[in-house]
C-alpha cells in the first residue's frame, strides 16, 4: 500500500522514511531533499505526519522535534493582490 | 568526530560540498566539512539558481564559461538529476542601456560566449508573454539557464561521501588555532580537528570565519528576497533579468516562477525575514514585464544573504599571513553559477599547489589597489 503523506508534492511515508534513514533527521532537511511540505498548502497537512515519522525513528519527543521556519504569505495569494498600491 | 584531517572546509553550501567533491576525486579524500546548520541552510539552498555567463569582466566571463561546461556534464557526474535547463538569459535593455549592454556583448564575444544584442520584436519572439512597450531591446544568450541547487548540493556531498569525506552538520566552527602564521587545528562545537589546511567557504559567513586568525576580509552581507509561485504549464524559456530594475525570474522544471528584486535601500545586514516592501515591488515590476503572470499565486517568500565584495568578484586563494588559508567566497549574488569551476580550481590549488587557469587577480590582497569591477551582480 502507498501512503502519501505530502499530498501537494506527492511524497510518501516510504519515501520519507528512507531519507530519515540517509540522515535527514530534521523536516528543514527533508523539504530540501525532498520537497514535502513546499506544495500550495506550504506543509499544512504533511508536517505533523513527518514530525510524527521523525519523532518514531529518532526516538525523540514530537515537541522536540524542531518546526520548519513558517514563510509568508501563509496562503496562495496571487501576485496582482501586492501591486494594486504605491509604496 | 574526526580528530585530524588533511584539509577542512568551513561551509556546507555548494562551494565546500564542491570542493570537497573535486578534492576526494583528485584522491585527497581524509577531508572534513564542517557547517553550522544544514547543507544548502545559506545563500546556495536560498539562491535563484540562475546560471549566467553575461558578465562584464573577463575574469567573471571566464569563470562562468568554464562552469556551464561542466554544469552540462554534471548530472551525470553526479548521479543526479540537476534539473539543468539551458533555455537562456534574456537581459532586459532599456533606452539608456543600450550603449553600455552594446559593449558588455562586444566584451563577452571577444572572450568567445554567443551572446547577442536582439530587438524588443526577437525578444518577443522567445518570451510570447513579455510585454514589450517599455523596452529597448536585450541581450540574449542562448546556453546561459538555470538549475535545482538543492540537487547540485546534495549531489556533490553525497559523492564526496563515497569517495571517504565527512561531513558534519549542525556543527558550529568556534575558533580556528594558528601558532606563528601556521594553522594548527579547527575547534567546533563538537570538538577539535587538528589540520593544517582550512577553505573559508562560509558565504557571509566568511568574514568572521576569517577573522578567527586576524584576517579582515571587505566582504558585507546584503539580503536579497525572492519568491516562488504555484506551478503552471510551461511558458517561459529563459530567465529574465533587468538590471536597471534587479528583477529576476524564471520558470523552474516543476513549473513554478521563481524570482527576486534587488533593493537599492537595503543597509548591510544578517536580516533573513521576508518582508511586504518586496512583495510589492516584485509584483509592479514583475507584471509590467510579463502582465499575465499577475494571476499567479505566490506561495512563499524568503530571503539569503549576498556576500558582497567591495568589486562584485569572488576572493579565491590563498591568504597572506596564514599558510594554508584558502578564500572561496565573496560571491556577490553570483556564487552558485561559477561554483562548479571555482571548486574545480580550489581543489587543484590545494592538491597540486597550482591553477590550471590563472586566479591571482581573485587573491583578497587585489583590495589593497584600485578597485575596477563587476557593475552588473542581479541572478
Amino acid at each position: 500500500m502507498i501512503e502519501i503523506v505530502c499530498r501537494c508534492e506527492d511524497i510518501t511515508k516510504e519515501e520519507i522514511l528512507e531519507a530519515i534513514d540517509q540522515g535527514y533527521q530534521t523536516v528543514e532537511e527533508l523539504k530540501r531533499v525532498l520537497r514535502c511540505g513546499m506544495g500550495p498548502c506550504q506543509g499544512r497537512t504533511c508536517t505533523p505526519l513527518i514530525t510524527r515519522l521523525l519523532s518514531e525513528k529518532t526516538g525523540k519527543s514530537p515537541a522536540d522535534v524542531s518546526r520548519p521556519t513558517t514563510r509568508p504569505p501563509l496562503q496562495p495569494v496571487p501576485i496582482s493582490t501586492f501591486a494594486g498600491e504605491e509604496e | 568526530m574526526k580528530e585530524k584531517a588533511e584539509v577542512v572546509i568551513v561551509g556546507g553550501g555548494v562551494t565546500g560540498c564542491g570542493i570537497a567533491y573535486n578534492l576526494a576525486k583528485k584522491g585527497m579524500t581524509d577531508v572534513v566539512v564542517v557547517e553550522k546548520e544544514y547543507l544548502c541552510y545559506g545563500a546556495s539552498g536560498r539562491c535563484g539558481g540562475g546560471i549566467r555567463q553575461q558578465f562584464t569582466t573577463e575574469a567573471n566571463i571566464r569563470l562562468a564559461m568554464e562552469s556551464v561546461r561542466l554544469f552540462e556534464q554534471l548530472s551525470e557526474e553526479l548521479d543526479t538529476d540537476i534539473e539543468y535547463d539551458q533555455g537562456g538569459y534574456l537581459i532586459i535593455a532599456y533606452q539608456d542601456e543600450v550603449e553600455q549592454f552594446t559593449k558588455n556583448v562586444q566584451l563577452q564575444n571577444s572572450q568567445g560566449l554567443e551572446s547577442k544584442f536582439i530587438s524588443p520584436e526577437e525578444a518577443r519572439e522567445i518570451v510570447p508573454l513579455l510585454n514589450i512597450e517599455p523596452i529597448a531591446g536585450a541581450t540574449f544568450c542562448q546556453t546561459d539557464g538555470h538549475a535545482n541547487p538543492f540537487k547540485v548540493v546534495h549531489g556533490y556531498a553525497k559523492k564526496a561521501q563515497e569517495m571517504g569525506v565527512r561531513i558534519h552538520k549542525f556543527t558550529e566552527v568556534t575558533d580556528i588555532e594558528t601558532d606563528d602564521g601556521q594553522i594548527k587545528g579547527v575547534k567546533t562545537t563538537k570538538g577539535t580537528i587538528k589540520t593544517d589546511t582550512v577553505v573559508n567557504a562560509a558565504g557571509a559567513y566568511s568574514r568572521d570565519i576569517a577573522s578567527m586568525v586576524g584576517v579582515e576580509l571587505p566582504n558585507k552581507p546584503y539580503r536579497h528576497e525572492i519568491l516562488v509561485t504555484e506551478p503552471l504549464e510551461h511558458v517561459l524559456n529563459p530567465m529574465i533579468i533587468s538590471f536597471k530594475t534587479g528583477i529576476y525570474f524564471s520558470q523552474q522544471k516543476c513549473g513554478s516562477i521563481i524570482g527576486g528584486i534587488g533593493d537599492p535601500e537595503e543597509p548591510s545586514s544578517y536580516n533573513v525575514s521576508g518582508s511586504l516592501r518586496f512583495l510589492k515591488r516584485m509584483a509592479k515590476t514583475m507584471i509590467e514585464l510579463v502582465p499575465a503572470f499577475g494571476h499567479l499565486n505566490v506561495l512563499r517568500q524568503w530571503a539569503g544573504l549576498y556576500d558582497v565584495t567591495p568589486d562584485a568578484q569572488p576572493n579565491l586563494g590563498w591568504t597572506e599571513g596564514v599558510d594554508r588559508f584558502c578564500q572561496a567566497n565573496g560571491y556577490s549574488g553570483h556564487g552558485f553559477m561559477i561554483a562548479p569551476k571555482v571548486a574545480e580550481l580550489i581543489a587543484e590549488l590545494i592538491a597540486d599547489g597550482k591553477t590550471s587557469v590563472p586566479i591571482d587577480g581573485l587573491n583578497v590582497k587585489r583590495f589593497e589597489g584600485e578597485i575596477t569591477g563587476e557593475t552588473y551582480v542581479v541572478g
